[in-house]
């Protein structure tokens, strides 16, 4: 073996005992820049934090011990009224559907407005090649803009609701699943559009037939996760007045004064559906991709 | 029938379709033979409009269908049906409904994803399957069939475009030699049966003088050679191909040898 990987000649063979205290140099060289590395990191972190802590409004040592005060008052709190718990789950319920349904909607529309910018904006399928960078910055500047800035311009202008929420939700869900989209559509085989383009076959009939058979799973999938961040996303615009769960979530907060159980109930229905849409999807995004 | 007039296509500073001229009279059955690269694939695409050409023009009963645009060339494009070296079929979806895509010029995009074919169609669709053989895989997936089986769906979908004219880039490439050979008695019987021109890319010299009325060997872009298959002497081969004295056909025929005495030798060693 040795004769084969290195010749016959015994001073072109290397020197097992050297090759050893080679290795052990190199082997040292990389400790020795790892542990520097490692230095220098800590290095940055700690000066970061004394700046940003003199940046603080408050102090973050003043405020440390506080930190558990509140959540500690609500579980007192909710711990004493825990009889009150499956009445309260039962009360939030519909506000639950309400924003699962926003997410949804906007899920649903987004996917559809995602399809189509994804198309007009990959190289090779594109309608219009010219028009691919418009398309592909339209996705960008829809990415760009969070749910929560068009939500609360949308609601000056529409007021408070769930059609608001939808509209927002569904325009960064254009924008973020338009790019994933596009990377997928990228990879697709062209030979069958081809051949649907050697028929005659007009534009949105070749991507309807050879391109979207292809790509359908992967687009499912990614549209399924989707689904669950729009689900946080629709919860969060609760806040702001979008109706939905978390609507109820800002008004228990709000005002205090024992309505702490409904804080942990309404917490406990939003974490229980997150957890049960997160097995479903994982359950159905793995047999898509898998195909069984 | 049909006239090529300085047909012109360019790659940047490269011409990879040189001036090509020549007219064709009536449904023969034409074979453009030339290695990789002399322009043969190009030419056919230019021709089903998949590319544009640089300059020439191809006339069909008098109509320049180069200078067609948008509507009227896929128009022509559905006159001109084009079969592929990898079939080019929809994978996922069943044979017949890969047959039917041959009408998708006629259909609107609403009908197309909704599926909706006329019962005549589907029927027609059948019937062309029955043809050619293979009516008992319709409802199976075409990704399920073999090469040979593929290649005989995408002949049928062309002949579900009813064309005038078949482009065949190459169709018996990937089949081994009993599959090449019933695709090429599949089209050469297309061709004498329906009265339908067909212009088949071919990369074996047999194979063009055994089906061909007709052979134009192309190089670097240029005709070199447009006569009857008998024309068609190893000089001439060597010529299309730029291939010195040592090119030999037989070495890289897929044709089954007709000679039998390899057969009986081996007979008699075993026998002995």
């Amino acid at each position: 073996m040795v004769d084969i990987a290195f010749g016959p000649e015994r001073g072109k063979r290397p020197d097992l005992a050297n090759n050893r205290e080679a290795y052990m140099e190199m082997v040292r060289r990389k400790r020795m820049y790892g542990g520097l590395l490692l230095v220098i990191f800590v290095a940055l972190m700690a000066s970061g934090w004394m700046l940003a802590d003199d940046r603080n409004a408050g102090g973050f040592w003043q405020g440390l011990h506080q930190v558990f005060e509140f959540p500690s008052e609500v579980f007192a709190e909710a711990w004493q009224k825990s009889a009150n718990l499956p009445a309260l789950f039962w009360k939030h319920l519909p506000a639950l559907i309400e924003t699962l349904n926003i997410a949804a909607v906007a899920t649903l529309i987004g996917a559809l407005a995602a399809m189509a910018l994804s198309l007009l904006a990959t190289r090779g399928l594109a309608r219009w090649p010219r028009m691919i960078p418009v398309f592909r910055r339209t996705m960008d500047a829809l990415r760009a803009v969070p749910e929560i800035v068009i939500a609360l311009v949308l609601i000056y202008i529409l007021g408070g609701g769930p059609v608001p929420a939808v509209i927002a939700i569904a325009l960064h869900t254009g924008g973020a699943l338009g790019k994933l989209f596009s990377e997928v559509a990228e990879n697709a085989d062209l030979k069958p559009v081809e051949g649907l383009a050697s028929v005659g076959a007009n534009w949105s009939q070749r991507m309807w037939l050879g391109v979207i058979p292809q790509v359908a799973p992967n687009w499912l999938s990614y549209a399924l996760l989707r689904f669950e961040i729009n689900v946080r996303a629709s919860a969060i615009l609760g806040f702001v007045g979008e109706g939905g769960i978390g609507h109820d979530l800002k008004l228990a907060m709000q005002w205090g004064q024992g309505r702490y159980d409904q804080v942990v109930a309404i917490f406990l229905l939003l974490f229980l559906a997150i957890v049960a849409i997160d097995r479903v999807s994982d359950h159905y995004r793995h047999k898509l991709v898998k195909g069984h | 029938m049909l006239q090529v007039q300085t047909v012109t296509r360019m790659f940047g500073q490269k011409a990879a379709v040189d001036a090509v001229s020549f007219t064709v009279d009536g449904p023969a059955f034409v074979g453009i033979i030339g290695r990789s690269g002399a322009g043969k694939s190009t030419f056919l695409r230019l021709m089903n409009r998949l590319i544009d050409a640089t300059s020439g023009e191809i006339l069909v009963d008098g109509r320049n269908v180069l200078a067609l645009k948008g509507t009227e060339a896929r128009a022509w494009q559905s006159q001109c049906a084009m079969i592929f070296q990898q079939f080019n079929l929809v994978p996922r979806m069943d044979v017949a409904s890969n047959v039917l895509h041959g009408i998708l010029n006629r259909r609107s995009t609403l009908q197309t994803m909704f599926n909706l074919w006329p019962r005549a169609d589907i029927l027609r669709a059948l019937d062309i399957l029955d043809r050619l053989g293979i009516v008992e895989q319709a409802p199976k997936r075409a990704e399920a069939l073999s090469g040979g089986q593929q290649q005989r769906v995408a002949i049928a979908r062309a002949l579900m475009q009813d064309p005038r004219i078949i482009l065949a880039d190459e169709p018996i490439a990937s089949l081994d030699p009993m599959n090449a050979q019933v695709v090429m008695d599949t089209l050469k019987r297309i061709n004498v049966e329906d009265g339908r021109m067909i212009i088949a890319n071919l990369h074996t010299l047999d194979t063009a003088r055994r089906y061909c009325d007709r052979v134009i060997g192309m190089r670097d872009g240029r005709i070199v050679f447009d006569g009857t298959p008998d024309q068609l002497s190893t000089s001439v081969a060597r010529d299309i191909y730029g291939a010195d004295e040592t090119f030999n056909e037989a070495a890289t025929s897929t044709s089954i040898p007709t000679d039998t005495a390899a057969d009986r030798s081996y007979a008699d060693l075993m026998l002995s």
